[in-house]
């Protein structure tokens, strides 16, 4: 399939997400169980997006173990994104030399 | 120069920052699902969220269906809908029709965040001025990703491809230290999406319905056993 048919779908049904409230809803949302679903959909997905795929990318699952170990280490540590991030792909890089 | 234009544009730069850094290991991870530079660019262009796209990207590397893919962005996606709500409430109530279809256009966590510590009602010329170099950030810094990726080293590219993860860790786990039930909630989130990998019959599921399978069960869950507060903000999210 054309990727721009994919592409136009996610930006219209992402562009619709978005303007619509805006425009024809008026008033605030007050259901609480519907609140609390949405403030934890982001990091839901963001965990089910990294686990476990991050283990199953071109490089060997030791050296992503490194680098997520790496990652979590520093993120606890309330490192900064670029610094989580950019240490994580060079421990990929570091292991990437090492036979396994 | 507009005051409010000045000062958008000033409140958009660090945002501006922040999204290149991490639309660059977006083109990154396009490459290795087989996008070319154009195709990158015209999604973050027309989309200009990470997590959105990122799904995307993976329904399409697994030639999913297009169903799965509005499911997917749908899901993904819908705590704009929520943000845009609030947005509309700050909104200057002479803006016109029009003004809000551009509004809604770059309502991105970060943006909505600042639009809300703005502390004026929120005029088309600060919106617009706020969200320019934002889209400008995103859109060039996955082009540049895309273009690098192709040209750098194979072993490098490959490393790189870490880097979106290690941001969506760097995203999460602050948030998940100090509250224990969005801590709950991603370990129920990670479990879930284990067993779809692992468990024969549900590893046959799509990518894309398995991340919106996940996501939708693990936030359920939290809503039901720790329901937020009601005048919990939204503002903390990325």
């Amino acid at each position: 399939m054309n990727i721009y048919i994919y592409i136009l779908v996610m930006a219209v049904v992402t562009y619709l997400i978005r303007a619509l409230p805006l425009t024809l809803i008026r008033g605030k949302i007050k259901n609480r169980f519907f609140r609390s679903f949405l403030y934890y959909v982001p990091y839901a997905c963001l965990m089910a997006m990294t686990f476990p795929a991050v283990f199953y990318g071109n490089y060997s699952p030791w050296a992503a173990l490194a680098g997520v170990a790496v990652a979590l280490v520093l993120a606890i540590r309330g490192k900064n994104l670029l610094i989580v991030a950019g240490a994580a792909s060079v421990t990929v890089f570091l292991f990437s030399f090492i036979p396994v | 120069m507009n005051k409010e234009v000045k000062r958008g544009f000033r409140d958009g730069i660090p945002i501006a920052l922040g999204y290149f850094a991490v639309s660059f290991s977006l083109g990154i991870t396009m490459v290795s699902a087989g996008l070319t530079a154009a195709e990158g660019t015209v999604m973050s262009l027309t989309n200009l969220t990470s997590a959105g796209e990122f799904a995307g990207v993976r329904v399409i590397a697994a030639s999913g269906t297009i169903l799965e893919m509005i499911l997917t962005q749908l899901i993904i996606n819908l705590r704009y809908s929520l943000m845009s709500l609030s947005l509309s409430q700050k909104i200057d109530p002479k803006a016109r029709f029009w003004h809000k279809l551009v509004i809604a256009f770059g309502n991105t966590d970060e943006i909505f965040a600042v639009a809300m510590n703005h502390q004026k009602s929120l005029t088309i010329k600060y919106m617009a001025a706020l969200q320019c170099l934002p889209v400008i950030g995103w859109t060039s810094g996955t082009f540049l990703g895309i273009v690098a990726c192709n040209l750098l080293p194979e072993r490098l590219s490959i490393a790189l491809n870490v880097m979106l993860y290690g941001m969506f860790i760097a995203i999460v786990v602050p948030v998940a230290k100090k509250s224990k039930p969005v801590l709950a909630v991603c370990v129920a989130a990670i479990s879930l999406s284990c067993l779809f990998r692992y468990v024969p019959g549900l590893n046959t599921i799509s990518e894309g319905l398995a991340i919106t399978v996940c996501t939708v069960a693990a936030a359920v869950f939290g809503a039901i056993v720790f329901p937020v507060k009601q005048e919990e903000k939204q503002e903390d999210e990325t």
